[in-house]
């Protein structure tokens, strides 16, 4: 199962996000991405960007937007072009291929996040040594930060693969996709707009220092994202009905 | 069941579309080591009944064995030792041969050192070698076939389902195709399930074929079975000698339906079967030269069009 999935996710990464022709964007993409929130934003920032939490929104929370390309293309994709029948003739059990799936555009994801955390900490090394110390963030918010966007990424992607497994198209499978996401994107908007004060002191209070309260926020937070998670691929795994897909 | 000699097994199965019938209560058998031909024309029901064998489908009703394996319940070990070549070819058009190759390779957990050996050996056999690092999409159609047919024996499965393996293959391809699957099957025992409108091609390779029409099997049996069961009953007289006069008095004969004369080859229709000594009496009688009779045979083709003839 384990090596299924491996095979799954080099395939769609070789597929649909390094392919010849189309890969080259990706790449660009990637490093733009890696050369905002691994160089530049740090070296703008200063050493502040190592304790801030907000920090955690922008190398945790932008890659997981580059889940959406890939997850929408994992079953509209393989439909649109003709290769799901072929797929699902072959040995692969409905879990692995559901599973690698999720697994790819998780992985993407979280190693893009992973690889602009560690390059901000070189960056700032780099360009604010501190009398030859390493800095590093607070392995709480490291850690958890990890956590959180594997976390997330597991329900986008789930989601995603659920909203692909529906779609005739890519396209239809991306806007349909976009949506949903808009909808979560917005509700931290709406939250600061309403209540900028409350906002703006709950953030004072994630500072990385050890709050009383914040073990507490943090892992009932992380129990809802683990219970969202397992409904979300739970729900997938549900429409995943071998002897349905090629009817649709 | 004598499971060992049978690896297809079908039992008045069914698959409905809504108001469609695309199978129709089919049943038959395919005998291990043999190439196994299933004619009938667009629409016929084909694809479906292999949607069928490989699990893809769910049966309405009636039950198939797939290598002594249940399709509903048991379909994962069908497509573990299965190869299978469907109505679309399947390949990655993004990738490179060699990587659409290695994937399936993969999917087989075959190792690293064999998958490379397996790959070479397969593309050379279809020249296809030299090529094997461009993208699929550069392809012409039929290298595309030709890739996405040795791609269903990358693993070496016991039996491959081939959905028109020879369509859009030129005649040269088509023929060493045609020769590469009759080798599978005599000397490695593989099952050959396939799908063809080339009559003459089912007439050479298969050992079985099954006719079906709307979701129905019309008969099943050897190329060679069906041709006599639907072959015209007629006999073909070459020889010298022949005269209108003659001609004319071979259509009074009771049994005869028509008569026809086409260069020294007398060709004589019979309204049912007919012993044919009489007439070839009769000829010597009148001074025709004979040098050779023989009893008329239709072709796979002409059986397979007056099948379908006789259920409209
Ligand atoms: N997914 C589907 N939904 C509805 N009807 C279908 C579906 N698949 C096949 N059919 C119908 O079932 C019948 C048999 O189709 P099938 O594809 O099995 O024919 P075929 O023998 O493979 O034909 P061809 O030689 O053209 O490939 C057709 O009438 C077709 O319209
Ligand atoms: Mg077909």
């Amino acid at each position: 199962m384990i090596q299924d999935i491996a095979t799954l996710i080099r395939k769609e990464w070789k597929e649909v996000v390094f392919h010849r022709g189309g890969g080259r964007q990706s790449w660009i993409s990637m490093l733009i991405l890696l050369g905002l929130l691994g160089v530049y934003l740090p070296y703008l920032n200063g050493t502040d960007w190592l304790q801030n939490p907000m920090a955690l929104f922008t190398w945790a929370w932008v890659p997981l937007f580059m889940t959406i390309g890939l997850v929408t293309d994992a079953f509209a994709g393989e439909r649109e072009r003709h290769t799901l029948e072929t797929l699902l003739a072959t040995r692969l059990s409905d879990a692995s291929i559901l599973f690698g799936k999720i697994a790819a555009s998780v992985l993407y994801a979280w190693s893009i996040s992973t690889s602009c955390a560690v390059l901000a900490a070189i960056t700032i090394n780099v360009t604010f040594p501190n009398n030859g110390a390493f800095q590093f963030y607070a392995p709480a918010m490291f850690f958890g930060g990890l956590a959180a966007v594997l976390l997330i990424a597991i329900l986008i992607s789930s989601i995603g693969v659920f909203v692909s497994l529906n779609a005739a198209t890519v396209r239809q499978a991306y806007q349909k996709l976009n949506l949903a996401i808009m909808a979560v994107w917005l509700i931290p908007f709406i939250l600061l707009q309403t209540f900028p004060d409350k906002v703006q002191s709950l953030f004072m209070k994630v500072a990385p220092v050890l709050d009383a309260k914040l073990p507490l926020i943090i892992g009932s937070v992380f129990a809802i994202l683990i219970v969202l998670d397992a409904m979300a691929l739970l729900l997938a795994k549900k429409r995943f009905k071998r002897t349905r897909l090629i009817l649709e | 069941m004598t499971s060992g000699t049978i690896s297809i097994s079908t039992n008045d199965l069914h698959c409905e579309f809504g108001e469609v019938h695309a199978v129709d209560g089919i049943t038959f058998e395919v005998q291990t080591g043999t190439l196994f031909g299933f004619l009938g024309p667009n629409g016929a029901g084909k694809t479906t009944t292999i949607r069928l064998l490989l699990g893809l489908l769910e049966p309405s009703s009636g039950s198939a064995q797939v290598l002594g394996y249940d399709t509903r319940t048991q379909a994962d070990q069908i497509r573990l030792h299965c190869g299978a070549l469907l109505e679309q070819n399947g390949l990655y058009e993004r990738l490179s041969a060699e990587e659409n190759l290695d994937l399936f390779g993969r999917i087989w957990h075959i190792p690293a050192e064999r998958r490379a050996q397996r790959i070479q050996e397969l593309l050379e056999k279809m020249d296809l070698y030299e090529r094997r690092k461009e993208t699929v999409n550069s392809w012409s159609r039929g290298m595309k076939q030709k890739l996405a047919v040795v791609r269903t024996l990358m693993h070496n499965p016991q039996l491959v389902f081939l959905d028109e393996p020879t369509d859009g293959l030129d005649p040269v391809a088509a023929a060493s195709l045609r020769e590469d699957l009759v080798d599978l099957a005599r000397q490695h025992g593989v099952t050959v399930f396939l799908t063809t409108h080339n009559l003459s091609e089912a007439e050479k390779i298969c050992d079985q074929v099954a006719v079906i029409n709307k979701g129905k099997l019309l008969t099943v049996g050897s190329p060679d079975e069906l041709r006599l069961q639907k072959s015209a009953h007629s006999i073909i007289v070459v020889g010298r000698g022949f005269n209108e006069a003659l001609l004319a008095e071979l259509r009074t004969f009771p049994d005869v339906e028509k008569v026809e004369l086409q260069d020294r080859h007398l060709v004589v229709y019979f309204k049912q079967e007919t012993d044919s000594g009489n007439l070839v009496q009769f000829l010597a009688a009148k001074d025709v030269m004979i040098d050779e009779v023989r009893k008329g045979k239709a072709s796979l083709e002409e059986a397979f069009l007056s099948l379908l003839e006789e259920q409209a």
